[in-house]
């Protein structure tokens, strides 16, 4: 299978302070991945990184084989990589509708955004995204006005109206009840059917939920293990690093 | 969305049109027509200036409430179109003679800079192109940088001041601290300051501001303008859907740089003279506080604000001069506190559904959507008999 993403000996520091260490990591494409790990284990600057917000200091990104450094971030975006924020970063002065029809819009260059018009097939494609996400009754509502979930689950409508080929997904779940909670994770696994995606998760709930292929577990900047969600769940290390100190039963 | 809704807005959005027209289509017969038999020519002068002050107000609406971008150096635009009208009529004189100021700091040939503003077209393109040019130019190294908010205002503002100075250290190009007059001076071989010519600046102000309100409302509405906002509320958001903000950044603080440039045009013929004062500090300033009185983010909130502080300003200045500028800072500090979106926003959100309930006109009241597609809710709201 061939690699959508793949990080090479990827080093970022702020001033002194590494907030990723050495890391390599890949993705095949089509991949679900879910990426756990302790706060200020480097999971947003690994987001950070890959769609050009922050630029490495050692290392590369490379995406679908080719190196993203010194890409700016809109190209980035153009290039197919898509990325929800932790918070739901929706536009809340713009209705629902207004929100996925700036994203849908094909040509992002300033004339052709103040002279175009949107076409019927971007129209069909927003209509149907509004339907995917639950919002068609809402549609022309001020965003402003949609509760959390909803802002959300826009967002990744968001997402998908820019047709990407890899999401990035920031904790999609926090602050969700458990019934929006169940909602979003099975959006984001029929988003998983034809899209590459890596989820930064807390919830462990929610990762059992969508974790079918590997999880992967950060600390400190660096990778600590990966693997199926059972067996990562049982490793020493992991326990170590979310508990605090190692059960004496182990190692020594 | 069934058809049924999408066909009630549709034509809620036809009806709207229709009056929206038919205000611009009345004020501007009001304005353009009726206003300069009514009232006295001074008057009336006066009136011209404020419009035209109007029209640099939608420009500074435009980047500040549409882009959230806050210039505080629009009066380097504002004075670079009026310079340009009032070298032209400088040049009004016969063949081989050269503006009497030059005399004084013994210049004897036509500096190459003035020699385009010999011809009238030129002259009109130009203060619509140079401003904007220049705003443009400005812009794109600021954008470019990523600078923003606050350090974006104190860099304008720091660029006005040095074309204040430059403009004033420079005697022998437009005369200095002194400016250029054009009272005395002749357009299409009229007298600049005689009624008649006086009368055409007006209703040409009127008409510009007319068409530089459809620019901006066009601007403002569809795709573009949506994008505008998104700029403004979530600049990074923008980014990260695949477009570049500094494009549009740079063409929007373009073209209303031309705007204050076709603003400042207006004003100097209608106020007699041109000098660099009008590219102190506060000028520009006051032109932010006209966009937050009438309100940010609506159009005719700025020509409203831009028409009532003026007002007041006159009229309080004629019996109390020396309390204006109190006035003027008390009244931006009421804005900024009570009335946030100035009064066109208050407007909309208390004023018009208070006024509709007055005159028994509420507006059907919006609900959760869920509700509204409830039939059973259609049906309980229905035998109570809470629709009008």
């Amino acid at each position: 299978m061939s690699k959508i993403l793949e990080i090479e000996n990827l080093t970022v520091s702020f001033g002194g302070f590494k907030a990723l260490n050495n890391l390599n990591f890949s993705l095949d494409s089509g991949e679900l991945r879910v990426i756990i790990g302790p706060n200020g284990a480097g999971k947003t600057t690994f987001l950070d990184v890959i769609t050009g917000k922050v630029q490495p200091t050692k290392g590369r990104v490379l995406f679908k084989g080719k190196d993203l450094k010194k890409i700016p971030e809109y190209k980035i975006s153009r290039m197919g990589i898509g990325r929800k924020f932790q918070t739901p970063r929706v536009y809340l002065n713009l209705t629902a509708k207004e929100n996925l029809d700036l994203v849908c819009n094909r040509k992002k260059n300033v004339l052709p955004t103040l002279f175009g018009q949107s076409d019927h097939s971007e129209q069909r494609t927003v209509a149907g995204l509004l339907e995917t996400i639950g919002l068609d009754k809402r549609a022309n509502l001020l965003a402003n006005l949609l509760s959390h979930g909803e802002k959300q689950r826009l967002e990744i409508g968001m997402l998908v109206a820019q047709s990407p080929d890899l999401l990035l997904v920031d904790e999609p779940a926090a602050g969700l009840t458990d019934e929006e909670t169940e909602n979003v994770g099975a959006l984001l696994l029929s988003l998983a059917e034809s899209h590459s995606i890596i989820a930064i998760e807390h919830d462990m709930e929610f990762v059992r939920q969508i974790a079918n292929d590997k999880v992967t577990v950060l600390h400190q900047g660096a990778l600590l293990c990966e693997g199926k969600m059972d067996e990562v769940q049982n490793d020493p290390r992991v326990i170590e690093v979310y508990l605090g100190e190692a059960p004496e039963n182990i190692e020594h | 969305m069934n058809s049924e809704t999408g066909i009630q807005t549709k034509k809620r959005k036809r009806k709207n049109k229709v009056i929206e027209t038919s205000v611009i289509i009345a004020l501007f017969i009001i304005l353009a027509v009726i206003l300069p038999v009514v009232i006295p020519a001074f008057r009336l002068r006066l009136v011209g200036r404020f419009l035209s002050l109007a029209i640099v107000a939608l420009g500074i609406d435009l980047i500040w409430g549409y882009t959230g971008l806050l210039s505080l150096g629009h009066g380097i635009f504002f004075a670079l179109g009026g310079y340009a009208l009032a070298m032209h009529l400088n040049l009004q004189i016969p063949e081989g003679k050269i503006p009497e100021f030059f005399t004084l700091y013994g210049v004897e040939k036509l500096p190459w800079i003035w020699q385009p503003f010999y011809s009238f077209p030129v002259t009109i393109l130009a203060l619509i192109i140079i401003p904007g040019i220049v705003a443009g130019l400005i812009g794109y190294l600021v954008f470019r940088n990523r600078i923003k908010g606050v350090y974006f205002s104190i860099l304008t503002q720091a660029a006005l001041l040095v074309f204040y100075n430059f403009f004033n250290g420079q005697q022998e190009l437009i005369n200095g601290t002194n400016g250029l007059k054009t009272d005395t001076e002749k357009i299409f071989g009229v007298l600049a300051s005689s009624p008649n010519a006086q009368r055409g600046f007006y209703v040409t102000t009127v008409i510009l501001l007319g068409l530089v309100y459809l620019l901006c409302r066009w601007l403002t509405s569809g795709r573009f303008g949506r994008l505008l906002m998104a700029i403004r509320d979530d600049e990074t958001r923008v980014r990260f859907s695949g477009y570049n903000p500094t494009g549009y950044k740079v063409l929007v603080f373009g073209i209303s740089g031309a705007i204050a440039g076709i603003a400042g045009a207006l004003y100097t013929v209608q106020t007699g003279i041109i000098n660099p004062s009008i590219m102190q500090v506060a000028f520009s300033i006051e032109m932010v506080i006209w966009v937050a009185v009438g309100g940010r983010g609506t159009l005719i909130g700025a020509i409203l604000g831009t028409m009532l502080v003026r007002l007041a300003q006159t009229s309080l200045s004629e019996s109390f001069p020396e309390i204006w500028l109190f006035f003027q800072g008390a009244l931006f500090l009421t804005v900024v506190t009570v009335l946030p979106d100035g009064i066109v926003g208050w407007f909309k959100d208390y004023g018009s559904p208070k006024l509709r309930s007055l005159i028994r006109r509420d507006q059907p009241l919006v609900t959760y959507p869920s509700l509204v597609e409830d039939p059973e809710v259609q049906q309980e709201r229905d035998e109570i008999g809470g629709r009008r």
